[in-house]
Protein backbone atom coordinates (compact mmCIF):
# COMPACT_ATOMS: atom_id res chain seq x y z
CA UNK A 1 0.00 0.00 0.00
CA UNK A 2 1.63 3.38 -0.80
CA UNK A 3 0.63 6.40 1.70
CA UNK A 4 0.34 10.58 0.90
CA UNK A 5 3.86 12.03 1.70
CA UNK A 6 3.53 15.06 -0.06
CA UNK A 7 0.58 16.83 -0.76
CA UNK A 8 -0.32 20.18 -2.54
CA UNK A 9 -3.62 20.92 -2.87
CA UNK A 10 -4.48 23.71 -5.34
CA UNK A 11 -1.21 25.42 -4.47
CA UNK A 12 -0.70 28.38 -6.63
CA UNK A 13 2.11 31.18 -6.32
CA UNK A 14 2.42 34.66 -7.60
CA UNK A 15 5.49 37.35 -6.93
CA UNK A 16 4.47 40.89 -6.26
CA UNK A 17 7.05 43.32 -7.22
CA UNK A 18 7.87 45.53 -4.79
CA UNK A 19 5.42 48.38 -5.02
CA UNK A 20 2.13 45.92 -5.40
CA UNK A 21 1.59 46.92 -8.86
CA UNK A 22 3.00 44.15 -11.16
CA UNK A 23 2.87 40.39 -10.02
CA UNK A 24 3.99 37.29 -12.00
CA UNK A 25 2.41 34.15 -11.67
CA UNK A 26 4.17 31.83 -11.26
CA UNK A 27 2.73 28.59 -10.30
CA UNK A 28 -0.35 26.72 -10.06
CA UNK A 29 -3.18 26.24 -9.02
CA UNK A 30 -1.52 22.53 -8.85
CA UNK A 31 -2.67 19.78 -6.98
CA UNK A 32 0.39 16.77 -6.37
CA UNK A 33 0.52 13.90 -4.26
CA UNK A 34 4.19 12.13 -3.52
CA UNK A 35 3.92 8.76 -2.42
CA UNK A 36 5.93 7.72 0.39
CA UNK A 37 9.30 6.17 -0.75
CA UNK A 38 8.67 7.00 -4.61
CA UNK A 39 11.17 9.20 -6.92
CA UNK A 40 9.25 11.75 -8.31
CA UNK A 41 10.59 13.81 -11.02
CA UNK A 42 9.06 16.79 -12.68
CA UNK A 43 10.07 18.37 -16.08
CA UNK A 44 8.41 21.69 -17.80
CA UNK A 45 9.63 24.26 -19.82
CA UNK A 46 12.18 26.99 -18.88
CA UNK A 47 11.11 29.51 -16.42
CA UNK A 48 8.06 27.12 -15.78
CA UNK A 49 8.05 27.22 -11.99
CA UNK A 50 10.26 24.09 -10.84
CA UNK A 51 12.20 25.87 -8.57
CA UNK A 52 9.43 27.45 -7.32
CA UNK A 53 7.45 24.03 -6.56
CA UNK A 54 10.32 22.65 -4.97
CA UNK A 55 10.76 25.84 -2.34
CA UNK A 56 7.40 25.58 -1.37
CA UNK A 57 7.11 21.67 -0.75
CA UNK A 58 10.75 22.40 0.87
CA UNK A 59 9.58 25.52 3.08
CA UNK A 60 11.27 27.75 1.65
CA UNK A 61 8.46 29.94 0.32
CA UNK A 62 5.19 29.92 0.96
CA UNK A 63 2.32 29.24 -0.87
CA UNK A 64 0.48 32.55 -2.37
CA UNK A 65 -2.75 30.50 -2.02
CA UNK A 66 -3.96 26.39 -1.34
CA UNK A 67 -1.80 24.24 0.75
CA UNK A 68 1.18 22.19 0.78
CA UNK A 69 1.50 19.51 3.42
CA UNK A 70 4.69 16.94 4.93
CA UNK A 71 3.44 13.70 6.43
CA UNK A 72 -0.01 15.44 7.09
CA UNK A 73 1.04 18.87 8.42
CA UNK A 74 0.78 21.84 7.00
CA UNK A 75 4.30 23.45 5.62
CA UNK A 76 3.67 27.81 4.94
CA UNK A 77 6.97 28.49 4.65
CA UNK A 78 8.69 26.57 7.66
CA UNK A 79 10.89 24.40 6.76
CA UNK A 80 10.16 20.56 8.00
CA UNK A 81 12.39 18.75 9.98
CA UNK A 82 13.01 15.28 7.89
CA UNK A 83 13.38 17.62 4.84
CA UNK A 84 16.86 17.19 2.42
CA UNK A 85 17.60 19.77 -0.28
CA UNK A 86 20.58 19.74 -3.27
CA UNK A 87 20.33 22.58 -5.01
CA UNK A 88 21.51 22.72 -8.65
CA UNK A 89 24.35 25.67 -7.62
CA UNK A 90 27.38 24.35 -5.87
CA UNK A 91 26.59 24.25 -2.10
CA UNK A 92 29.45 22.83 -0.40
CA UNK A 93 31.30 25.10 2.03
CA UNK A 94 34.53 26.13 0.40
CA UNK A 95 36.26 26.93 3.77
CA UNK A 96 35.54 23.29 5.27
CA UNK A 97 37.24 19.97 4.06
CA UNK A 98 35.10 16.90 2.22
CA UNK A 99 34.54 15.60 5.92
CA UNK A 100 33.42 18.78 7.75
CA UNK A 101 31.05 19.84 4.93
CA UNK A 102 29.31 16.45 5.34
CA UNK A 103 29.55 16.42 8.88
CA UNK A 104 27.91 20.01 9.25
CA UNK A 105 24.38 19.13 9.26
CA UNK A 106 24.97 15.79 11.60
CA UNK A 107 27.07 18.25 14.04
CA UNK A 108 23.78 20.00 14.88
CA UNK A 109 21.63 16.93 15.72
CA UNK A 110 21.86 14.94 18.92
CA UNK A 111 24.03 12.13 18.07
CA UNK A 112 26.67 10.59 20.21
CA UNK A 113 30.24 11.57 18.79
CA UNK A 114 30.45 7.69 17.66
CA UNK A 115 27.39 8.12 15.53
CA UNK A 116 28.67 10.95 13.81
CA UNK A 117 31.00 9.61 12.78
CA UNK A 118 30.13 6.66 11.67
CA UNK A 119 27.47 8.14 9.58
CA UNK A 120 29.63 10.58 7.95
CA UNK A 121 32.57 7.88 7.36
CA UNK A 122 29.31 5.75 5.57
CA UNK A 123 28.30 8.63 3.72
CA UNK A 124 31.67 9.69 2.10
CA UNK A 125 31.98 5.29 1.89
CA UNK A 126 28.62 5.42 -0.45
CA UNK A 127 29.52 8.60 -2.09
CA UNK A 128 33.10 7.51 -3.13
CA UNK A 129 34.35 10.40 -1.33
CA UNK A 130 36.75 8.72 1.30
CA UNK A 131 40.12 9.13 -0.25
CA UNK A 132 39.19 12.80 -0.34
CA UNK A 133 37.84 13.48 3.40
CA UNK A 134 40.38 16.06 3.93
CA UNK A 135 40.31 17.63 0.68
CA UNK A 136 38.87 21.17 0.19
CA UNK A 137 35.65 21.75 -2.25
CA UNK A 138 37.81 23.54 -4.58
CA UNK A 139 40.27 20.54 -5.09
CA UNK A 140 37.71 18.60 -6.24
CA UNK A 141 35.79 18.64 -9.87
CA UNK A 142 32.26 19.88 -10.40
CA UNK A 143 30.80 16.29 -10.33
CA UNK A 144 32.49 15.62 -7.06
CA UNK A 145 31.62 19.06 -5.24
CA UNK A 146 27.88 17.97 -5.91
CA UNK A 147 28.65 14.36 -4.34
CA UNK A 148 29.55 16.51 -1.49
CA UNK A 149 25.96 18.13 -1.41
CA UNK A 150 24.52 15.05 -2.23
CA UNK A 151 26.31 13.09 0.95
CA UNK A 152 25.56 16.23 3.20
CA UNK A 153 21.99 15.82 2.53
CA UNK A 154 22.18 12.27 2.81
CA UNK A 155 24.23 11.82 6.22
CA UNK A 156 21.17 13.62 7.92
CA UNK A 157 19.19 10.81 6.89
CA UNK A 158 16.39 13.08 5.56
CA UNK A 159 12.54 11.33 4.88
CA UNK A 160 12.08 13.81 1.90
CA UNK A 161 15.09 14.50 -0.55
CA UNK A 162 14.72 17.42 -3.06
CA UNK A 163 16.76 17.95 -5.92
CA UNK A 164 16.75 21.01 -7.85
CA UNK A 165 18.29 20.28 -10.96
CA UNK A 166 21.80 18.52 -9.20
CA UNK A 167 23.52 17.89 -12.18
CA UNK A 168 22.54 20.33 -14.34
CA UNK A 169 26.08 21.65 -14.64
CA UNK A 170 27.78 18.40 -15.25
CA UNK A 171 28.38 16.36 -18.64
CA UNK A 172 26.55 14.05 -19.89
CA UNK A 173 28.82 10.89 -18.86
CA UNK A 174 29.26 12.03 -15.67
CA UNK A 175 25.39 12.82 -15.65
CA UNK A 176 24.13 9.18 -16.68
CA UNK A 177 26.90 7.67 -13.54
CA UNK A 178 25.81 10.32 -10.79
CA UNK A 179 22.15 9.17 -11.60
CA UNK A 180 23.49 5.38 -11.14
CA UNK A 181 24.26 6.60 -7.48
CA UNK A 182 21.30 8.85 -7.05
CA UNK A 183 19.10 5.31 -7.58
CA UNK A 184 21.68 3.21 -5.36
CA UNK A 185 20.97 5.72 -2.80
CA UNK A 186 17.51 6.28 -2.69
CA UNK A 187 17.24 2.62 -2.38
CA UNK A 188 19.92 2.53 0.51
CA UNK A 189 17.82 5.31 2.10
CA UNK A 190 14.51 4.59 1.36
CA UNK A 191 13.44 8.51 0.99
CA UNK A 192 10.57 9.48 -0.83
CA UNK A 193 12.93 11.68 -3.87
CA UNK A 194 11.68 14.50 -5.49
CA UNK A 195 13.74 15.72 -8.51
CA UNK A 196 13.63 18.79 -10.45
CA UNK A 197 14.97 18.28 -13.83
CA UNK A 198 15.41 19.75 -17.62
CA UNK A 199 16.83 16.38 -18.85
CA UNK A 200 13.69 14.09 -20.11
CA UNK A 201 16.16 11.37 -20.25
CA UNK A 202 17.07 11.89 -16.53
CA UNK A 203 13.47 11.62 -15.65
CA UNK A 204 13.00 8.85 -17.65
CA UNK A 205 15.59 6.95 -16.33
CA UNK A 206 15.77 8.45 -12.54
CA UNK A 207 11.60 8.28 -11.59
CA UNK A 208 8.90 6.35 -10.82
CA UNK A 209 6.50 8.63 -12.16
CA UNK A 210 7.43 12.28 -13.97
CA UNK A 211 5.44 14.91 -13.74
CA UNK A 212 5.11 16.95 -16.70
CA UNK A 213 4.80 20.94 -16.06
CA UNK A 214 3.18 23.31 -18.46
CA UNK A 215 4.84 26.51 -19.68
CA UNK A 216 4.75 29.57 -16.84
CA UNK A 217 2.21 29.66 -14.86
CA UNK A 218 3.19 25.71 -13.83
CA UNK A 219 0.50 23.58 -13.77
CA UNK A 220 0.73 19.80 -14.15
CA UNK A 221 0.29 18.37 -17.56
CA UNK A 222 0.26 15.06 -17.13
CA UNK A 223 1.65 12.11 -14.74
CA UNK A 224 4.00 9.66 -16.46
CA UNK A 225 4.52 6.23 -14.55
CA UNK A 226 7.34 4.77 -15.80
CA UNK A 227 6.88 1.08 -15.06
CA UNK A 228 10.66 0.34 -13.82
CA UNK A 229 11.21 -1.85 -11.36
CA UNK A 230 13.09 -0.64 -8.09
CA UNK A 231 16.30 -1.87 -8.48
CA UNK A 232 17.35 -0.42 -11.98
CA UNK A 233 20.26 1.31 -13.37
CA UNK A 234 21.11 3.70 -16.35
CA UNK A 235 21.60 0.51 -18.79
CA UNK A 236 17.48 0.86 -18.93
CA UNK A 237 18.36 3.61 -21.94
CA UNK A 238 18.45 0.23 -23.87
CA UNK A 239 14.94 -0.76 -23.00
CA UNK A 240 12.51 -0.14 -25.38
CA UNK A 241 10.15 1.45 -23.05
CA UNK A 242 12.83 4.01 -22.35
CA UNK A 243 12.38 5.40 -26.01
CA UNK A 244 8.52 5.60 -25.66
CA UNK A 245 8.52 7.32 -22.12
CA UNK A 246 10.88 9.72 -23.40
CA UNK A 247 8.69 10.76 -26.67
CA UNK A 248 5.94 10.90 -24.74
CA UNK A 249 7.32 13.69 -22.45
CA UNK A 250 8.53 15.43 -25.88
CA UNK A 251 5.26 15.44 -26.99
CA UNK A 252 3.91 17.30 -23.98
CA UNK A 253 6.77 19.53 -23.76
CA UNK A 254 7.10 20.27 -27.39
CA UNK A 255 4.86 22.97 -27.53
CA UNK A 256 4.67 24.31 -24.05
CA UNK A 257 8.49 24.97 -24.56
CA UNK A 258 7.40 26.81 -27.87
CA UNK A 259 4.97 28.76 -25.88
CA UNK A 260 7.56 30.01 -22.85
CA UNK A 261 9.59 30.82 -26.45
CA UNK A 262 7.30 32.98 -27.22
CA UNK A 263 6.51 31.15 -30.36
CA UNK A 264 3.24 29.15 -31.54
CA UNK A 265 3.37 25.61 -32.57
CA UNK A 266 3.23 24.45 -35.97
CA UNK A 267 0.19 22.69 -37.30
CA UNK A 268 1.65 18.60 -37.37
CA UNK B 1 61.24 32.64 -4.41
CA UNK B 2 58.34 33.94 -6.32
CA UNK B 3 59.68 36.26 -8.97
CA UNK B 4 57.94 39.40 -7.04
CA UNK B 5 58.69 38.88 -3.72
CA UNK B 6 62.61 38.95 -5.48
CA UNK B 7 61.99 42.04 -6.82
CA UNK B 8 60.23 43.80 -3.84
CA UNK B 9 63.13 42.58 -1.79
CA UNK B 10 65.72 44.09 -4.08
CA UNK B 11 63.95 47.17 -4.30
CA UNK B 12 63.73 47.64 -0.23
CA UNK B 13 67.70 46.40 -0.36
CA UNK B 14 68.15 49.17 -2.73
CA UNK B 15 66.44 52.09 -1.06
CA UNK B 16 68.38 51.08 2.12
CA UNK B 17 71.48 50.69 0.61
CA UNK B 18 70.98 54.40 -1.37
CA UNK B 19 70.20 55.88 2.12
CA UNK B 20 72.92 54.09 3.73
CA UNK B 21 75.67 55.64 1.07
CA UNK B 22 73.98 59.05 0.79
CA UNK B 23 73.90 59.23 5.01
CA UNK B 24 77.65 58.07 5.12
CA UNK B 25 78.94 60.34 2.06
CA UNK B 26 77.22 63.02 4.00
CA UNK B 27 74.85 63.89 1.28
CA UNK B 28 72.25 63.66 4.17
CA UNK B 29 73.40 65.01 7.35
CA UNK B 30 73.88 63.63 10.69
CA UNK B 31 70.94 65.88 11.91
CA UNK B 32 68.73 65.16 9.55
CA UNK B 33 69.07 61.07 9.40
CA UNK B 34 71.09 58.07 10.69
CA UNK B 35 72.41 56.05 8.16
CA UNK B 36 70.47 52.87 8.19
CA UNK B 37 72.87 50.08 10.08
CA UNK B 38 73.71 52.85 13.07
CA UNK B 39 69.29 53.21 13.22
CA UNK B 40 69.21 49.37 13.34
CA UNK B 41 72.09 48.98 16.23
CA UNK B 42 70.59 51.91 18.28
CA UNK B 43 67.43 49.70 18.20
CA UNK B 44 68.76 46.66 19.14
CA UNK B 45 70.66 48.56 22.03
CA UNK B 46 67.17 49.95 23.17
CA UNK B 47 65.66 46.61 23.24
CA UNK B 48 68.43 45.05 24.74
CA UNK B 49 68.71 47.92 27.36
CA UNK B 50 64.83 48.05 27.91
CA UNK B 51 64.65 51.75 28.10
CA UNK B 52 61.91 51.97 26.28
CA UNK B 53 60.22 49.28 27.00
CA UNK B 54 57.42 50.64 28.64
CA UNK B 55 56.43 52.82 25.93
CA UNK B 56 56.52 50.17 23.12
CA UNK B 57 54.35 48.16 25.09
CA UNK B 58 51.75 50.81 26.42
CA UNK B 59 51.65 51.97 22.15
CA UNK B 60 51.34 48.19 21.16
CA UNK B 61 49.17 47.26 23.91
CA UNK B 62 46.48 50.18 23.16
CA UNK B 63 46.89 49.37 19.24
CA UNK B 64 46.64 46.03 19.93
CA UNK B 65 43.23 46.46 22.21
CA UNK B 66 42.35 49.07 19.29
CA UNK B 67 42.09 46.12 16.69
CA UNK B 68 40.32 43.32 18.83
CA UNK B 69 37.69 46.15 19.45
CA UNK B 70 37.32 47.39 15.67
CA UNK B 71 37.48 44.19 14.81
CA UNK B 72 34.49 42.62 16.92
CA UNK B 73 32.51 45.81 16.78
CA UNK B 74 33.38 45.75 13.11
CA UNK B 75 32.39 42.25 12.01
CA UNK B 76 29.16 42.54 14.43
CA UNK B 77 28.24 45.73 13.23
CA UNK B 78 28.56 44.73 9.39
CA UNK B 79 26.41 41.54 10.31
CA UNK B 80 23.52 44.13 11.88
CA UNK B 81 23.70 46.56 8.64
CA UNK B 82 23.62 43.31 6.46
CA UNK B 83 20.13 42.43 8.06
CA UNK B 84 18.84 46.38 8.16
CA UNK B 85 18.67 47.15 4.56
CA UNK B 86 17.24 51.01 5.80
CA UNK B 87 20.10 51.53 8.31
CA UNK B 88 22.39 50.84 5.58
CA UNK B 89 21.41 52.28 3.21
CA UNK B 90 21.32 55.63 5.13
CA UNK B 91 24.84 55.22 6.64
CA UNK B 92 26.52 53.66 3.42
CA UNK B 93 26.91 57.25 2.02
CA UNK B 94 28.53 58.24 5.43
CA UNK B 95 31.07 55.28 5.19
CA UNK B 96 31.90 56.23 1.80
CA UNK B 97 32.93 59.67 3.39
CA UNK B 98 34.31 58.89 6.84
CA UNK B 99 37.91 58.86 5.85
CA UNK B 100 37.63 62.40 4.76
CA UNK B 101 36.86 63.47 8.06
CA UNK B 102 40.28 64.37 9.80
CA UNK B 103 39.32 61.90 12.95
CA UNK B 104 42.44 63.79 15.16
CA UNK B 105 40.68 66.95 14.65
CA UNK B 106 37.78 65.30 17.31
CA UNK B 107 41.61 64.20 19.59
CA UNK B 108 40.99 67.15 22.13
CA UNK B 109 37.36 66.53 22.38
CA UNK B 110 38.21 63.11 23.29
CA UNK B 111 40.80 64.01 25.99
CA UNK B 112 38.04 66.90 27.65
CA UNK B 113 35.81 64.34 27.79
CA UNK B 114 37.74 60.83 28.66
CA UNK B 115 41.02 62.66 30.03
CA UNK B 116 44.79 62.37 29.37
CA UNK B 117 44.69 58.40 29.77
CA UNK B 118 44.79 55.66 27.19
CA UNK B 119 40.86 55.42 26.61
CA UNK B 120 41.16 58.43 24.30
CA UNK B 121 44.07 57.24 22.05
CA UNK B 122 42.33 53.39 21.75
CA UNK B 123 39.02 55.29 20.73
CA UNK B 124 40.81 57.77 18.16
CA UNK B 125 42.41 54.06 16.88
CA UNK B 126 39.48 52.40 16.83
CA UNK B 127 37.36 55.07 15.31
CA UNK B 128 40.04 54.78 12.46
CA UNK B 129 39.75 51.41 12.23
CA UNK B 130 36.77 50.10 12.38
CA UNK B 131 35.04 51.47 9.46
CA UNK B 132 37.85 49.43 7.37
CA UNK B 133 36.42 46.61 8.85
CA UNK B 134 32.43 47.50 8.67
CA UNK B 135 33.10 48.61 4.71
CA UNK B 136 35.00 45.17 4.22
CA UNK B 137 33.23 42.61 6.03
CA UNK B 138 29.95 44.27 4.16
CA UNK B 139 31.40 43.64 0.99
CA UNK B 140 32.04 40.06 1.50
CA UNK B 141 28.94 39.37 3.26
CA UNK B 142 27.27 40.71 -0.41
CA UNK B 143 29.27 38.17 -1.97
CA UNK B 144 28.11 35.50 -0.31
CA UNK B 145 26.13 33.06 -2.42
CA UNK B 146 22.60 32.81 -2.07
CA UNK B 147 22.68 29.11 -2.58
CA UNK B 148 24.25 29.02 0.67
CA UNK B 149 21.84 30.71 2.70
CA UNK B 150 19.04 28.77 1.51
CA UNK B 151 21.21 25.54 2.74
CA UNK B 152 21.24 27.39 6.30
CA UNK B 153 17.56 27.81 5.94
CA UNK B 154 16.86 24.57 5.39
CA UNK B 155 19.42 23.31 8.01
CA UNK B 156 16.61 25.31 9.61
CA UNK B 157 19.88 27.50 11.44
CA UNK B 158 18.70 30.47 13.02
CA UNK B 159 20.32 34.53 12.01
CA UNK B 160 23.13 34.22 14.40
CA UNK B 161 23.84 30.76 13.62
CA UNK B 162 23.58 31.36 10.01
CA UNK B 163 26.27 34.48 10.30
CA UNK B 164 28.73 32.85 12.49
CA UNK B 165 28.74 29.10 10.82
CA UNK B 166 27.74 30.48 7.07
CA UNK B 167 28.33 34.24 6.10
CA UNK B 168 31.45 35.14 8.11
CA UNK B 169 33.40 32.17 6.73
CA UNK B 170 32.48 32.71 3.30
CA UNK B 171 33.31 36.40 3.98
CA UNK B 172 36.54 35.70 5.56
CA UNK B 173 38.94 36.96 2.42
CA UNK B 174 37.06 39.98 2.41
CA UNK B 175 37.02 40.47 6.34
CA UNK B 176 41.16 39.93 5.98
CA UNK B 177 41.51 42.64 3.89
CA UNK B 178 39.57 44.77 6.47
CA UNK B 179 41.86 43.21 9.49
CA UNK B 180 45.01 44.46 7.34
CA UNK B 181 43.59 47.30 6.95
CA UNK B 182 42.74 47.90 10.25
CA UNK B 183 45.81 47.09 11.24
CA UNK B 184 47.79 50.38 9.49
CA UNK B 185 44.75 52.19 11.04
CA UNK B 186 45.03 51.03 14.69
CA UNK B 187 48.96 52.12 14.66
CA UNK B 188 48.41 55.20 13.16
CA UNK B 189 45.27 56.09 15.48
CA UNK B 190 47.43 55.40 18.38
CA UNK B 191 50.79 56.94 17.32
CA UNK B 192 49.25 60.01 16.16
CA UNK B 193 47.34 60.57 19.45
CA UNK B 194 50.48 60.10 21.39
CA UNK B 195 52.72 62.35 18.96
CA UNK B 196 49.54 65.04 19.80
CA UNK B 197 49.51 65.17 23.18
CA UNK B 198 50.37 61.96 25.55
CA UNK B 199 51.98 61.07 28.65
CA UNK B 200 54.25 58.21 27.03
CA UNK B 201 53.95 55.73 24.36
CA UNK B 202 56.12 54.98 21.49
CA UNK B 203 54.19 58.24 19.62
CA UNK B 204 55.12 60.52 22.50
CA UNK B 205 58.79 59.59 22.17
CA UNK B 206 59.22 59.87 18.86
CA UNK B 207 57.82 63.77 19.21
CA UNK B 208 59.99 63.80 22.41
CA UNK B 209 63.31 62.74 20.75
CA UNK B 210 62.35 64.69 17.35
CA UNK B 211 61.92 68.03 19.61
CA UNK B 212 65.38 67.09 20.85
CA UNK B 213 67.16 66.56 18.28
CA UNK B 214 67.38 62.90 19.39
CA UNK B 215 68.10 61.34 15.91
CA UNK B 216 69.07 58.19 18.41
CA UNK B 217 65.84 57.28 19.64
CA UNK B 218 63.69 58.67 17.15
CA UNK B 219 64.64 56.90 13.98
CA UNK B 220 64.89 53.31 15.81
CA UNK B 221 61.61 54.12 17.08
CA UNK B 222 60.24 54.43 13.34
CA UNK B 223 62.45 51.56 12.63
CA UNK B 224 60.35 49.30 15.20
CA UNK B 225 56.98 50.62 13.76
CA UNK B 226 57.36 50.13 10.52
CA UNK B 227 58.73 46.01 11.35
CA UNK B 228 55.70 46.00 14.00
CA UNK B 229 53.21 47.05 10.81
CA UNK B 230 54.46 44.50 8.24
CA UNK B 231 55.12 41.86 10.16
CA UNK B 232 51.91 41.99 11.33
CA UNK B 233 50.81 42.68 7.77
CA UNK B 234 52.79 39.88 6.43
CA UNK B 235 51.28 37.29 8.75
CA UNK B 236 47.73 38.20 7.87
CA UNK B 237 48.57 38.09 4.02
CA UNK B 238 50.16 34.69 4.95
CA UNK B 239 47.19 33.52 6.58
CA UNK B 240 44.90 35.23 3.99
CA UNK B 241 46.79 33.36 1.13
CA UNK B 242 46.09 30.05 2.91
CA UNK B 243 42.55 30.87 3.11
CA UNK B 244 42.74 31.71 -0.65
CA UNK B 245 44.47 28.56 -1.59
CA UNK B 246 41.73 26.33 0.30
CA UNK B 247 39.17 28.17 -1.73
CA UNK B 248 41.23 27.36 -4.97
CA UNK B 249 41.72 31.44 -5.28
CA UNK B 250 45.07 31.08 -4.29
Amino acid sequence: MTTSHVTLHGAEKIFVRPGGKDSVHALGPLDLELRKGEFFAVVGPSGCGKSTLLELIAGLSVASSGSVEFEGRPIAGKIPDGVGVVFQEDASFSWLTVRDNIAFGVRRMKLSEAERKARVDRALDLMGLSSFADSYPAQLSGGMRQRVCIARTLVMEPRLILLDEPFGALDQQTRLLMGEELLRLWRHSGATVFLITHALDEAAMLADRIGVMSARPGRLLDIVETGWQRDRDSRIVEDTRFGAITARLWRFLREESLKSMGKAAPAA
Amino acid sequence: MKRATLIRTVLILGIVLLLEILCLTGRIDKLTMQPPHKMALDLFRMLSSGSLNGAIFKTLANAAIALVLALVGGVASAVVLYRLKLLRDTLDPLFAAYYAIPVFAFYPLLIIIFGLGDAPQILMAFMLAVVAVIVNTLNGLDRVPRVLLKTARVNRMGPLETAWKIMLPSAAPYVMTGAKLAVAYALIGIIGAEFIMSRGGMGYEISFAYTNFDNATMYPLILLILAVSIGVNMALAHWEKRLMQRRGQG
